[in-house]
């Protein structure tokens, strides 16, 4: 054992290694979170913490279970495609609890407009008004019901 | 089909079950999600698009994102005859509160939304330091928060400008495709407030998906396909000015 008369500075040294390295490994373990490589080079958990965000449009699903006769308005006009939330807004909180949380009221005058406005850039097909001219600034259901817009009578 | 009475009571009470899983759920307890089942994305149906700005109020609200920034959004195009290479794009506030009349009504006026193409091959989660973000395995991009630095990175690798630092939280934002109504069965904000059907949510691995019908009988396009992010929200009827 001639040759490794004076090793004893290189154990050490590999001492210092492994210890080192076993540090590492123990203050890793307690960083890296658990589902982190769960599916991929990231923190599998985050998924369903971003799915745990609460829902603010019901979907009309769910508002169709209660407000059948609104459906039935629909269904043959030209809003049948059009979901309830779209023109109400956000109503999951109404649905969760229908008697203390009320929709609010809705003018047609400031509502109809967002879509029904005439622009160049519109699909031609789609019914668009010049509402100054239209309507000299009328709410639009004192002649349109929303729910089945088209009046009685009139070809489109 | 129409429900009677009788069967709309006993509906009822199952409906609010449902509706108290669908409030409180993670995917683990939303009934019948897995993962592994499904593979999102979207079409566009610009010909149906009216510019009315519903999606990206929607938007907002569901998700509350900041004012002046931006999940998804509108820009109007025009294109004055023959001049396919210069487009005029507007898109004021992003579209939230509809758009101006057209100063001119000549060339070609149309509306094109825009959010995340949840790309396959994204380059936004290939330029992540820390696995912050990732393409989840039914095929969204999403970013985890808590792990997020900052570092904008990823703002400036997404070639479809779809991703901003939210300024309150200072990590990156995106459209996350309404993960946690997707994961309940619903569909996002967006497409649930287009009033047009413009906009549908597509599970691309669901065989009764009509996605798939469409696909095969329509000429579909994807945003910048030079880049072969291989996007997965598909637009039928896209110009060739779209940038």
């Amino acid at each position: 054992m001639q040759a490794f008369k004076d090793s004893g500075h290189l154990f050490r040294l590999a001492a210092v290694f492994v210890a080192g390295i076993l540090a590492f490994l123990v203050v890793r373990g307690f960083l890296v979170p658990k589902s982190f490589g769960q599916y991929g080079h990231y923190r599998g958990d985050a998924m369903a913490e971003i799915a745990a965000r609460p829902v603010n449009f019901a979907g009309h699903e769910t508002c169709e279970t209660c407000h059948a006769d609104v459906l039935e308005k629909k269904k043959d006009g030209k809003h049948a495609h059009v979901n309830c939330e779209a023109c109400h807004g956000p109503l999951a909180k109404h649905a969760d609890d229908p008697t203390s949380v009320q929709p609010p009221k809705l003018d047609t005058a400031v509502l109809c407009v967002k879509c029904h406005e005439a622009n160049a850039a519109k699909p031609k097909g789609f019914p668009q008004v010049a509402s100054a001219d239209h309507s000299t600034g009328l709410p639009c259901d004192t002649c349109h019901q929303p729910h089945s817009p088209v009046i009685s009578g009139e070809t489109k | 089909m129409s429900i009677s009475r009788r069967h709309l009571l006993l509906l009822l009470p199952a409906a609010a079950v449902a509706w108290k899983h669908v409030l409180a759920g993670t995917p683990e307890s939303s009934p019948n999600y897995t993962m592994s089942e499904h593979w999102w994305g979207m079409l566009i149906d610009l010909p149906k698009c009216i510019g009315c700005g519903n999606c990206v109020r929607a938007c907002q609200a569901e998700n509350d994102v900041p004012d002046g920034y931006f999940r998804t959004w509108v820009e109007r195009y025009h294109v004055s005859d023959y001049d396919i290479e210069n487009p005029a794009v507007d898109s004021p506030d992003g579209g939230k509160k509809g758009f101006p009349a057209a100063k001119e009504a000549s060339g070609k006026n149309f509306f094109v939304p825009k959010l995340c193409n949840h790309c396959v091959e994204s380059p936004c989660t290939q330029v992540c330091p820390v696995g912050a973000t990732f393409v989840s395995p039914d095929g969204v991009v999403l970013v985890d928060k808590k792990y997020c630095l900052g570092c904008r990175y990823c703002v400036q690798a997404c070639p479809y400008g779809c991703r901003f630092i939210n300024p309150k939280t200072d990590t990156a934002e995106k459209c996350t495709l309404c993960y946690h109504r997707i994961t309940k069965g619903l569909t996002t904000a967006c497409c649930e407030n287009c009033p047009t059907g413009a906009r549908q949510l597509a599970d691309l691995k669901n065989p009764r998906d009509p996605i798939h019908e469409f696909l095969k009988s329509h000429s579909v396009q994807v945003l910048k396909p030079n880049m072969a992010t291989h996007a997965k929200v598909f637009y039928f009827g896209l110009d060739g000015s779209v940038r």
